[in-house]
């Protein structure tokens, strides 16, 4: 898990290295001032006093000839190295946010590359709000870990230490409470961190079914409101909710007991130090004033042992959300380039599955594809026909690699694809799938996704060819239309036809349309075929349709049943040999009649 | 106590005219902490977390001023001796302990408290969000990016986390601490207090001028957090297309870009935010050397009666006052944090919801053979329109599905008409079919028919009223809708079926998954019923997803039904077989079928034509055909060999 994390922690080393230095020196600092507190009352206000000054580290030597100017100077000196530690204090705060921060988006950029990079099979694994949660809330916690850590894990200790030897080296014996005291606190706290771990890990996964919950009804807020489910949404949503909270409660009531335990150690290390320190006073082992400052010094240590309570805290919580982003780092992308690609590309679009077999889970118990053979000559169109879950959309990632073949082997130009660059492959092929999705941004930018410095005459063609060019310019900002978000303010038909559009900038060998005119009426349908057949001759085209008339005029015909390819052939023999295929036709036929 | 109290007032008008503070902070923060402790319960509980505080404060303030006494009283006079009697001295120790143990019992309860307490307010935040959210117009989640929304859920709600269940009872915790140092010192001598306010008049000014531009930079940091996550959401959402346009090295770009900028943000707020302790403690500082200076000072020229014990027990206090000004500074960033959290939260909570003035309501209903209506408590199978009148009287009208459109006119944008002039009506049982090309306006009318947009006063009538009239939650009760894009939820099928009809029976369920024509895949699915739908039914194909909505909308039984596009993922070797049981769904119900299919079309009762959003023809199948128009060159195409 540090494994994974340590890259982006060493991109900023320098930024977090100076902050734990001037945090270090800041400190030092710091625990030198209730010193130079103390001496001010001890000499400048000692009684029947005659001579003034204080000596420091052996060399530096404060003195006043009145009480008045040694109290002036000593002042001054106190401000002064107060000021140094302002300084320092500022330069670490401005080098811990930049470290901090700095370490989060290294965070978020390479587990956000790696999504990028997952295939089909990774992202199945994960779903999309378990992944925006890690991207977001657990980078979040990361990021106060990492500030807490650069900060006060180097203050909390450097403070302890410091005012432990000089407490120490005031009276050794005394100060050999501390070190009964710290380990007890330090086990109480490791052992509080085991027992939370596991607690915090449940709630970022309660966490994450929230966030499915709500971002379902986001993408389903028509039929949650068209079915008037509003309670009903708000009902279940309550439960997730208090679900979270549970957990949360579970997990940081655990946590926050370490502070008053550590509180109530304090004190009793207080009680103990007057117990002996006081007899050390009476039998004049010890002065008034030495014994202040120990006191003193007992509750710098206080502040730093909560400090160090929270930072640790901090990281219990954190450590969960760090598991879950080590999980994305390494995780292992299923479809990769080979070891040595082709550098061959794809040129003539001719298509062989042999003897293919494919399971999504991986289980060769439960095909969703079995024995599949087939032969596609270059710029043949061909169609694939078949009943509900047949396994024609399956068949067709195979193309393109979305999937792995389980066994069997899946040319494109007589080659295994998993010999070609992916990125050269998918050049190739153009998929347009039977989710259409649109981005954010103008139809002109969605459609540039297919050639990025297409020029405004190549995306009007690929336009027209997909009978989109019409609508697009009726638009009022017609081709600078800005889409909402999945594009909602367009027609599910009109969404279909930018996205074939989008497919066709491309230039692919390959055109795979999976069920890509279904909310297109029959006119439109046939434009685009005939556009297809003249502009875009030479490509393999193959298209999965309902239709008859969509797919009656192709070259070759595939009817698949239950994963298994039932008949090949053209319209006309299809009628004759294929009952499945007649079923249809009739069917439709009768509907014309 | 009166001085100290003016001088704050003093130094906070003085804030107050230097501005750099956040927009909204006093006003938001009062209202987190008003939905905090809204319930007469959480009062009590905040008034004991106060007392609890005030306790542990008063402990810790006590027992570091008995210690002094401990000192001074009980072991300084026994120096020297050679018998001392010790049992004064450890009995002011236990007592000593005894203060010291409450304190610390009160920290743990507190604490505990706390956290309860607190983590349900959170929770409580994120329902009213979601309770306000589902009754947002539709034109608010067509215009905010998912993403978005969902920040203000999660991230923005994260940030009260720290804020109430630490830094609050830290604050007031460290506030005690002050006042009641502060009113010891104001006892020892008013004189050099003067001092320590004027320090702490600069100590505040610098705290607000500090804390106001924490505010800004942190409301930069809350809005590119929402970026990210609105970015994230549909990237991810949207992922296969991604893959499948080779698009990952732009979308990594494009990342980037914002990644960055949001750390830029968090940076400038985070420095700014460290930079307040370390100023706060070396002010402090230097307010203990003044006092040290001033004190000596007096002391020479013999003013305001001062001895040496009294200046050295008065800088003690000073010496303590530092540490809970460091404490409450290291808080302000906290705040600052949570209030930049909470002004996006409360813009979503007072977004409008979705406007509804109608009044006339759906109820069960007991129809007599002379068609008299009465009310029934109990479900009945048949409906009615529970209409109040103005000068008190009630009328019932059946529900029948009759739906008419007086000379619509219509447009999302009120400069870009979608519909023009549509003027229609479908009585009770009659089929209507919507053809023609996308965009000319079909779903538009569906869109207005449930009242997710609305039109003027008048123009669409269902069953004779005026449907601005009818309360938005009753009209869709009463309606049933299968839209163009499916959207299930994560749950078993039966479950998603029963949505349509909350309390079916699992025999319902099955018998509508039966008209569907879903049963037979359903049963051959690992769990049948019960298998388990995730990520929008991700594991089932379009045409079963498509097939299981159908199920869900047969369930509902409802008066009206509306088919926008319901087959268009099925194929029509299934569609056939559903197609019996798509007409005995159809039966006896209003039913508005959009579709390209000509055999899900063909047996309308009344097929109209739409073309950029006027109708252009309208008639029966046959009829239509006969007139050789845009219905026919739609249809013909069928027979067609291309």
């Amino acid at each position: 898990m540090i494994k994974n994390l340590l890259p982006s922690a060493k991109e900023y080393s320098k930024a977090s290295v100076l902050s734990m230095l001037f945090v270090a020196l800041e400190v030092m600092l710091e625990v030198a001032i209730p010193f130079l507190m103390s001496k001010i009352v001890d000499v400048g206000l000692a009684a029947g006093a005659t001579a003034w000054s204080a000596t420091f580290l052996g060399f530096l030597t404060v003195s006043g000839a009145t009480a008045i100017e040694f109290i002036l100077k000593m002042g001054a000196f106190m401000v002064g190295v107060a000021l140094v530690s302002l300084f320092f204090g500022a330069l670490s705060g401005r080098y811990c946010a930049v470290a901090s921060t700095g370490f989060a988006m290294s965070v978020r950029r390479r587990a956000f590359n790696k999504v990028q990079d997952f295939s089909f099979g990774n992202i199945d694994k994960y779903s999309t709000p378990s992944l925006i949660t890690r991207l977001t809330t657990d980078i979040n916690y990361l990021q106060m870990a990492y500030m807490m850590l650069v900060r006060l894990a180097v203050r909390a200790p450097v403070m302890m230490i410091l005012a432990a030897s000089m407490a120490f080296a005031m009276d050794a014996e005394l100060a050999l409470i501390f070190l009964v005291a710290v380990p007890v606190l330090a086990a109480v706290i490791v052992a509080l961190g085991s027992l939370a771990f596991p607690r915090f890990m449940k709630m970022l996964q309660k966490y994450d079914k929230l966030t499915a919950r709500l971002q379902e009804n986001l993408i389903g807020i028509r039929v949650v409101k068209s079915f008037a489910r509003e309670d009903y949404e708000t009902k279940h949503f309550n439960d997730a909710s208090m679900d979270v909270r549970n957990s949360e409660l579970s997990a940081v009531k655990l946590m926050v007991t370490a502070m008053p335990f550590m509180q109530a150690m304090v004190y009793a290390c207080i009680i103990a130090v007057c117990a002996i320190g006081g007899k050390r006073i009476i039998l004049g082992e010890m002065q008034t004033g030495e014994f202040m400052s120990f006191l003193a010094y007992i509750s710098q240590i206080m502040m730093s042992l909560i400090m160090l309570s929270m930072t640790l805290i901090m990281i219990v919580i954190s450590r969960a959300s760090a598991s879950r982003l080590s999980e994305i780092l390494s995780e292992e992308i299923e479809i990769k380039d080979a070891e040595n690609p082709t550098e061959e590309r794809i040129e003539s679009g001719a298509i062989e599955f042999k003897n293919v077999n494919f399971s999504y889970g991986k289980n060769p118990e439960n095909l969703t594809l079995s024995n599949i053979s087939l032969t596609i000559n270059p710029g043949e169109i061909v169609a694939i026909i078949g009943g509900t879950g047949s396994g024609k959309t399956t068949l067709v990632q195979l193309i393109p690699r979305l999937y792995d073949t389980l066994s069997g082997e899946v040319l494109v130009d007589g080659r295994n694809v998993r010999d070609y660059k992916i990125s050269d492959l998918r050049d190739a092929v153009a998929m347009v799938l039977q989710k259409n999705v649109l981005f954010s941004g103008t139809i002109a930018e969605n459609l540039r996704w297919g050639k990025e410095d297409a020029t405004d005459e190549e995306l009007e063609a690929a336009a027209k060819t997909a009978e989109a060019h019409g609508f697009i310019t009726s638009f009022e900002k017609g081709y600078d239309t800005v889409l909402g978000q999945g594009g909602v303010n367009v027609s599910g038909g009109q969404r279909q036809r930018l996205s074939i559009a989008r497919a066709l900038l491309k230039k692919p060998k390959i055109l795979i349309l999976d069920d890509s005119t279904s909310a297109i009426d029959i006119d439109t349908d046939r434009k685009i075929r005939e556009k297809l057949k003249s502009d875009a001759a030479g490509i393999t085209v193959i298209i999965i349709a309902q239709r008859i008339n969509s797919v009656m005029s192709a070259d070759k015909i595939i009817v698949m049943n239950e994963g298994r390819i039932s008949a090949v052939g053209k319209h006309d023999e299809l009628l004759l040999t294929s009952d499945i295929y007649r079923e249809v036709f009739e069917s439709q036929q009768r509907g014309a009649a | 106590m009166a001085k100290s109290i003016n001088a704050m007032n003093t130094a906070s008008r003085a804030k107050g005219r230097t501005g750099a503070r956040p927009k909204n902070f006093f006003p938001t923060f009062k209202r987190i902490m008003a939905t905090a402790l809204r319930t007469k319960a959480a009062k009590l509980k905040f008034a004991l977390l106060v007392l609890l505080i005030i306790i542990s404060a008063a402990a810790s303030v006590t027992g570091t001023f008995l210690l002094r006494s401990v000192i001074d009283d009980y072991i300084a006079p026994l120096i020297g001796q050679t018998n001392p009697d010790l049992t004064a001295f450890i009995r002011m120790l236990t007592v000593l302990a005894a203060i010291f143990a409450v304190g610390s019992l009160a920290q743990f309860t507190l604490n505990r408290l706390c956290v309860f307490m607190f983590t349900k307010t959170l929770a409580e935040f994120r329902d009213e969000l979601f309770e306000h959210m589902v009754k947002l117009p539709i034109k608010y989640f067509d215009t905010h990016p998912h993403g978005e929304i969902m920040s203000t859920f999660t991230n923005d709600t994260d940030t009260f986390r720290e804020m109430l269940t630490t830094a609050i009872p830290q604050i007031i915790s460290s506030a005690l601490s002050l006042i009641l140092t502060f009113a010891m010192m104001m006892a020892l001598s008013w004189v050099l207090t003067l001092i320590v306010v004027a320090m702490l008049g600069i100590m505040l000014f610098a705290a607000s001028l500090i804390g106001g531009r924490s505010g800004k930079f942190f409301r930069a940091q809350q809005k590119n957090v929402a970026e990210v996550n609105a970015f994230v959401e549909e990237y991810i959402e949207g992922q296969r297309v991604v893959k499948v346009f080779c698009h990952e090295d732009k979308t990594k770009t494009s990342f980037d870009a914002i990644n960055r900028e949001l750390q830029k943000e968090s940076q400038k707020a985070h420095t700014n935010a460290n930079i307040l302790m370390p100023i706060m403690g070396n002010l402090s500082y230097l307010t203990y050397a003044i006092v040290a200076a001033t004190g000596a000072l007096f002391i020479l020229k013999g003013g305001f009666g001062l001895t040496v014990g009294a200046i050295a027990a008065y800088l003690l206090f000073t010496r303590q006052l530092s540490q809970p000004i460091a404490y409450i500074s290291q808080q302000v960033n906290v705040v600052m944090q949570a209030i930049a959290g909470g002004e996006r939260i409360f813009v979503l909570l007072d977004a409008e919801a979705e406007k509804d003035e109608g009044y006339v309501t759906l109820v069960n209903a007991d129809i007599d053979a002379d068609g008299n209506i009465t009310e029934s408590a109990a479900r009945t199978g048949k409906w009615a329109w529970k209409h109040p009148h103005r000068d008190g009287t009630l009328t019932y009208t059946e529900v029948k599905g009759n739906v008419e459109f007086d000379n619509v006119n219509f447009g999302y944008v009120s400069e870009t008409p979608v519909l023009l002039g549509i003027s229609m009506y479908a009585n009770d049982g009659q089929r209507v079919a919507l053809v023609g090309s996308t965009g000319a306006g079909k779903t538009t009318i569906t869109n207005l028919i449930n009242r997710f947009y609305d039109v003027p006063d008048g123009k669409i009538r269902y069953d004779k009223i005026n449907i601005n009239k009818i309360k938005k939650h009753d009209l869709r009760r009463s309606l049933s809708m299968v839209l163009q894009d499916v959207h299930l939820f994560t749950g078993t099928v039966m479950e998603n079926i029963r949505y349509g009809k909350l309390d079916a029976t699992d025999d319902e369920v099955i018998a509508a998954a039966v008209l569907a024509n879903a049963h037979s895949f359903i049963t051959h699915l690992p769990d049948g019923y019960n298998t388990l739908l995730t990520a929008d039914g991700a594991n089932l194909s379009q045409g079963q997803r498509q097939l299981i909505a159908i199920a869900r909308a047969a369930v509902a039984d409802p008066p009206v039904l509306i088919l926008d596009e319901a087959t268009s993922s099925v194929d029509t070797r299934t569609e056939r077989l559903i197609e019996i049981g798509m007409k005995k769904l159809m039966e006896g119900r209003t039913v508005f079928i959009i579709a390209h299919r000509l055999s899900t079309v063909r047996n309308a009762d009344v097929i109209l034509v739409m073309e950029k959003g006027e109708i252009i023809e309208r008639g029966s199948h046959e009829q239509l055909l006969e007139k050789r128009g845009k219905y026919y060159s739609l249809y013909t195409g069928a027979f067609e060999l291309s």
